[in-house]
């Protein structure tokens, strides 16, 4: 092929030469150009580089000499497949392979371009190295927080140092000091450099002086609720009442029963261990004869027992201690039946009776029967017909115990708060007398003392509500009192005492009716959750606000009218002249000067209690303070001008709210609160003018570090980790926390 | 007997020393009272042996014993039996009537006695009033006593174009002009060394954070490293070291902790101490760049200020540019905040500076404005709060770090353009460099009172401080603490300045009124300046 490229080029050349010696011919001259650089471009096209061998070695080689054999020739698979031949097994393999590949017709992703994979890159970059930069954010925020910042950042701590810090290169040569310090190193003391022992620099190392701080607050802390818990615990122990003690035993145990249950569900092993020891517990019970009726005391008492309540109940109550001290824990269901079996057996028959009801205001007897005193007034009334339905009080009474249970827990709430509020009651009382007994002295306390009590019965009647009798009042006035909240409860709260009532007529007018008596305890029962009676609403008649009748389509002179009849009606109870010219009339008076009273009682005659000065000392030592200029608005009727503000001290004053503060309050509170030592302590005084940024004079302050850093942010772990019930050191803490990280 | 016989007839001699005791001697000499020993641990060992006579009075007769009359007292020491009112000699109790001296005389004339007093706030009425005319007095002498400027270090011979402080030593300052460079000690305010560092500008220069060397740059296209130990008798000026680069270098900047640096000119380059290329060259499609900075505490993170407007960032680790913001105008330089890692601010040619948060350039978190010309410099104040500022217009401005206004301005009649400006490394001064040749001394608190200060200087100094504080909303103190004088010039011109944005600021409000509603969004002030956040 190269061969006839050349030729080609040859011929074509020749017949340029040819063409450049006929000058004449211009035409022909140019095809022939045409032709050459035809030739030539062709040329290029087919060009190809001849192979050279390379048979000597050399230092260079040409890049374009460089080839190989059969470059040019297409590969095809049966090249390569047929050395294969030999081992069928890969054969048909590769084949499989191969043919896959041929079949696959998709082609690699070319690469991102270099901008598109810098840009990557820069992105990816930037987010490190702003995820780095962040965690300076707490520091940064803290910094700018702190009330002060004292630059440089790392000072060492001030005050003397010791010599042996100073002087570095000290070291023991006469023969004693060397005895000295090998005693001393025996001893595990410092020699030199570390100037504390091991131990002393690990507990300084342990504790910072903040975090020594923060422990020794919380160490108050729990002190103080300590000696709270205790100051409480005292109190409590120093109540007498019995009926208060059982009442917190029973919630003691109500409440270790509830852990207990807790406790088998989170901890079982805990639980069982429990189990064990109430087991214990019971059966050294079990073996003595402690409460179990026959002791001495119990003897006598059982001798007792027949005439006297009191001796009974006691009998009672120990029994009842034996019977929760030997009960056995079983499942509740089987617990029933064998205190039935467990009472029938050992409780003589006496106990068993029904106890009189002394105090009707007992409250665990109310618990049952709350309707009862109403009920009770009623019936004084009328002889009482019991419904079958409701039966009589007793049966009532049986029916209701399942009740009782039921509501026993909050019931001893309830009690332990009543026990509280009458204590408080108590000492009030208790102030109150003592007040009268100042009252004595003073006329003016005790006209206060009547005002209030004067002032007392309208506050309450609200509450009792209209028309209760006298019957119902302690049960009423031991109902708590009710938050009334939406409209509805208004209307409800009105139609509970309205409803009481009727029901209450309706007993009276209607008593033989049995219906009637059922629904009205069962009004009373559950007075808020009633419906609404739409008769008692519906059937009350509306206010009516009587309109001029006119034609909405009329002249306006008639709507203007019209207009100021309304707004006249509308703003009929708002006096506004009167207001205003009451306002103004207050503000003529305080404007007016005082006469100022200097007069002192029993100077230059007798003084005391009831004893009044003279007429004239009086009237000597009273001061008239000259007559203000007339005010700015005294013939202005309709206008009342402000003499009050002076445009001397405006100039003085802030007119707009500044930027950090909410309200004026707050701003005004700043202002008000002096900072100087005339009005504070010199220890306040030095914290409150403490200024932001102390520098030392002619210390370099440098850029913060890393280790500021990193020191803060161990401090942030360590800070809040400090337990509050735990006793042991801080030292202690870190270590089970290593090891905790260590096991993690 | 009677105390005068009592005296003529004792062989009495007072060794004590005592100043007052011996005043008190004059002006009564029948007043005996035990004399007070010298407070100090020498005064007692001598008095130990000079006072061997005491004066004693029981219920009314007075007796001068010697004190060999007491052998038990020589074991006694005397400051024990200085501090006793009671003292015990033998079996004989003998009280002391006069109450300890120590209680309640002066030890000199300036000593304080401590005054009880009464805080009860009924006794001392007013105190809003009081205080406020106490913060109006302090905000008045801050005004009188507002003299910042210090000294002024002349001795260029042409303009002076770079600064650098020494990390190590406050007294120590470099200055590089457009001809040569100069070290000078600021205490004494002279020049301590010259030294011809290059040809043509030095562009800039910055010590070495051990401070034994610093790096200069220059428009002859060198850097060069120097001694910072002025060199002995008969050795030449020649620098450590010296790289010639292929192009101009206009910034350098040093690592805070290793011996590397940063230059940058038309690409950032990394140097190591140690080679003569650099170890890695930034480019992002920028041709050239007027300032790097190294972060202060982040330590491999830069920032440079490019010509195309923009601000790039980059790590020192990774091989490519982190991020960069264009704005509408180029800015000149930055510092970075020493204190807080990702903050900087630069100085742009618009007037303004612009403090960033470097994780979030599409806006900056506050505009400073304030200057009426192109911003040239700004440096951080050591403490992070605040900034200061060298303007084209001739003045300094000092700028919290968060507040878009300036609290303090400096300009005298001759300074010119503000060139370079540097805060020093204790907080307390200021370095102005500017184009007529010389390097000013400012203070940084125009009113503040150098040198050491007594506690109670201190004390009210903090005082009027906190009473400024607490009464700066109230119109007077305000107007009073906020006065300035400013050249006519710059007056005028910021009124105008004031005017023309204000007129701005109503058109954009009336074309906002009569376009579609939504059409024209509000576009807050930080915003107005950013064009975009290249990735």
């Amino acid at each position: 092929m190269d061969d006839e490229d050349d030729e080609e080029l040859q011929r074509a050349l020749a017949d340029d030469i040819i063409s450049a010696s006929e000058d004449e011919g211009g035409s022909d001259d140019e095809r022939k150009h045409c032709k050459l650089l035809e030739a030539i471009s062709s040329l290029g096209g087919k060009k190809r580089k001849k192979l050279t061998e390379r048979s000597e070695a050399s230092i260079q080689v040409s890049e374009f000499t460089v080839n190989a054999e059969g470059e040019g020739d297409k590969i095809h698979l049966s090249d390569l497949i047929g050395t294969l031949d030999k081992t069928p097994s890969a054969l048909i393999k590769t084949k499989k392979q191969l043919k896959n590949l041929q079949h696959n017709q998709s082609t690699l992703e070319t690469p991102l371009t270099r901008k598109e994979t810098e840009k990557i890159q820069r992105e990816v970059a930037f987010e490190k190295t702003s995820k780095e930069v962040s965690r300076w954010q707490s520091v940064v925020l803290q910094n700018q927080k702190a009330e002060q910042l004292v630059f440089p950042l790392n000072q060492e701590p001030s005050g003397p140092k010791r010599i042996e810090q100073v002087v570095a290169g000290w070291k023991a040569q006469t023969p004693l000091e060397q005895e000295i310090f090998s005693l001393l190193r025996m001893n595990k003391q410092p020699l030199h450099d570390p100037v504390l022992t091991p131990t002393e620099e690990a507990s300084l190392r342990a504790m910072s002086l903040e975090e020594a701080k923060i422990r020794r607050a919380e160490l108050q802390k729990t002190r103080v609720l300590q000696s709270y818990y205790e100051a409480k615990a005292k109190r409590g122990k120093r109540i007498k009442s019995k009926k208060y003690h059982r009442i917190q035993k029973k919630v003691m145990r109500k409440e270790y029963l509830k852990q207990f249950d807790e406790m088998v569900k989170t901890d079982p092993a805990a639980a069982l261990e429990e189990l064990k020891k109430m087991e214990l517990s019971r059966m050294k019970e079990r073996m003595s004869l402690k409460h179990q009726n026959s002791g001495k005391w119990a003897k006598s008492k059982a001798i007792m027992a027949k005439y006297d309540d009191g001796a009974r109940k006691a009998m009672q109550k120990q029994l009842e201690v034996n019977k929760d001290l030997t009960q056995k824990l079983v499942i509740p269901a089987d617990e029933d039946e064998e205190d039935e079996e467990e009472s029938a057996e050992t409780l003589p028959d006496f106990v068993n009776d029904v106890e009189p009801i002394l105090d009707q205001v007992n409250p665990w007897m109310r618990g049952k029967l709350s309707t009862e005193p109403m009920m009770e007034e009623s019936n004084r009334l009328h002889p009482p017909v019991w419904p079958r339905e409701v039966g009589k009080p007793g049966e009532g009474r049986d029916d209701q115990e399942e009740d009782e249970e039921q509501m026993e827990e909050t019931e001893e709430e309830s009690l332990l708060r009543g026990f509280e509020e009458r204590r408080k009651l108590r000492q009030t009382e208790d102030v109150k007398v003592s007040d009268d007994e100042e009252a004595g002295l003073s006329n003016f306390t005790s006209l206060f003392h009547g005002l209030v009590n004067h002032m007392e019965p309208p506050a309450d009647q609200p509450k009792a509500g209209p028309g209760l009798g006298q019957g119902e009042s302690p049960a009423l006035l031991e109902e708590g009192l009710v938050r009334v909240r939406t409209l509805e409860d208004v209307e409800l709260l009105s139609q509970d005492i309205s409803a009481s009532d009727t029901a209450l007529l309706t007993t009276r007018d209607l008593g033989t009716e049995e219906t009637d008596t059922q629904s009205a305890t069962q009004q009373a029962d559950k007075k808020r959750k009633k419906m609404i009676d739409p008769n008692e609403v519906l059937t009350k008649e509306a206010k009516v606000i009587e309109m001029p009748l006119a034609p909405t389509a009329v002249e306006d002179v008639e709507d203007k009218e019209e207009q100021r009849v309304i707004i006249k009606e509308a703003f009929a109870g708002d006096d506004v002249i009167s207001d205003f010219l009451k306002d103004k009339r207050k503000q003529e008076e305080a404007g007016r000067p005082k006469v100022i009273d200097l007069t002192l009682p029993g100077w230059g005659e007798w003084g005391g209690l009831g004893l009044q000065p003279s007429r004239s000392k009086r009237k000597r030592f009273r001061v008239k303070v000259a007559p203000p200029p007339p005010r700015q608005d005294q013939k202005l009727p309709n206008i009342i001008i402000a003499e009050k503000r002076d445009s001397s001290i405006a100039a003085h004053q802030v007119c707009q709210l500044p930027f950090p503060f909410e309200n004026p309050i707050q701003f005004e509170r700043t202002i008000r609160s002096p900072v100087g030592r005339t009005w504070n302590t010199q220890n306040t005084v030095q914290k409150i003018t403490a200024p932001k940024v102390v520098t030392q004079l002619g210390a370099i302050i440098e850029p913060i570090a890393r280790e500021d850093l990193i020191k803060d942010i161990r401090q942030a772990v360590t800070g809040p980790s400090i337990n509050l019930e735990s006793d042991q050191g801080p030292q202690k803490k870190r270590r089970s926390q290593q090891k905790k990280k260590k096991a993690s | 007997k009677t105390t005068r016989g009592m005296l003529s007839d004792s062989r009495v001699f007072d060794a004590c020393e005592n100043r007052k005791s011996k005043r008190r001697k004059k002006q009564s000499p029948t007043d005996f009272r035990l004399s007070r020993l010298r407070r100090d641990s020498s005064g007692t060992s001598r008095s130990n042996w000079k006072i061997n006579t005491m004066i004693m009075k029981t219920n009314n007769s007075i007796y001068l014993c010697r004190q060999s009359f007491f052998p038990s007292r020589n074991s006694c020491s005397p400051v024990q039996f200085r501090n006793s009112s009671f003292i015990h000699i033998h079996a004989m109790k003998v009280k002391v009537l006069s109450r300890n001296p120590d209680d309640y005389v002066r030890e000199t004339k300036l000593d304080i006695q401590r005054v009880p007093r009464n805080y009860d706030p009924s006794l001392h009425p007013f105190e809003v009033p009081r205080e406020y005319t106490r913060a109006l007095n302090a905000t008045k002498l801050e005004r009188v006593f507002a003299k910042p400027f210090l000294a002024s270090l002349d001795g260029h011979r042409d303009g002076v174009n770079c600064m650098a402080k020494h990390p190590k030593s406050l007294s120590t300052m470099l200055s590089g002009s457009c001809d040569g460079e100069v070290v000078w000690n600021l205490t004494k305010r002279e020049c301590v060394r010259t030294l011809q560092a290059h040809e043509g500008f030095v562009r800039g220069m910055v010590v070495r954070f051990c401070g034994t060397s610093f790096f200069t740059v220059g428009d002859d296209k060198t850097i060069k490293q120097w001694k910072m130990e002025t060199p002995g008798y008969g050795e030449e000026e020649e620098p450590l070291n010296t790289i010639l680069g292929k192009s101009v270098f206009t910034s350098i900047d040093h690592h805070q902790k290793e011996g590397v640096f940063v230059t940058c000119g038309q690409q950032v380059d990394i140097w190591d101490e140690q080679r003569s290329s650099p170890i890695r060259s930034f480019s992002w499609g920028v041709d050239s760049f007027s300032c790097v900075r190294f972060n202060p505490v982040e330590t491999e993170l830069l920032a440079s200020c490019a010509s195309d407007r923009s601000i790039v960032l980059y790590d020192m680790r990774e091989a490519t540019p982190l991020k960069k913001v264009i704005m509408n105008m180029r800015s000149n330089t930055l510092c970075w905040n020493p204190m807080e890692a990702y903050n900087f601010t630069c100085s742009n040619e618009d007037y303004n500076l612009y403090t960033y948060d470097m994780r979030y350039l599409d806006k900056p978190f506050t505009v400073h404005m304030d200057h009426v010309s192109a911003v040239l410099d700004v440096d951080y104040s050591p403490t992070g709060k605040e900034f200061v500022s060298a303007s084209f217009d001739k003045t300094i401005r000092i700028f919290p770090k968060d507040s878009g206004h300036s609290r303090e301005v400096y300009h005298t009649k001759r300074m010119q353009h503000v060139i370079s400006i540097k805060w020093s490394s204790d907080n307390k001064y200021i370095l102005s460099a500017s184009d007529e040749m010389n390097i000013r001394l400012w203070k940084a608190n125009a009113s503040e009172k150098l040198g050491l200060l007594a506690p109670r200087e201190k004390a009210a100094v903090n005082y009027s401080q906190k009473l400024k504080e607490k009464f700066q909303h109230h119109p007077q103190i305000r107007r009073i603490s906020r006065h300035r004088h400013l050249p006519k010039s710059i007056y005028s011109q910021s009124k105008e300045l004031r005017v023309m944005k204000e007129a701005r600021r109503r058109k954009e409000r009336n074309v906002r009124k009569h376009s579609k509603p939504g059409s024209m969004p509000v576009v807050t002030e930080k915003e107005k300046h950013v064009v975009t956040v290249v990735k």
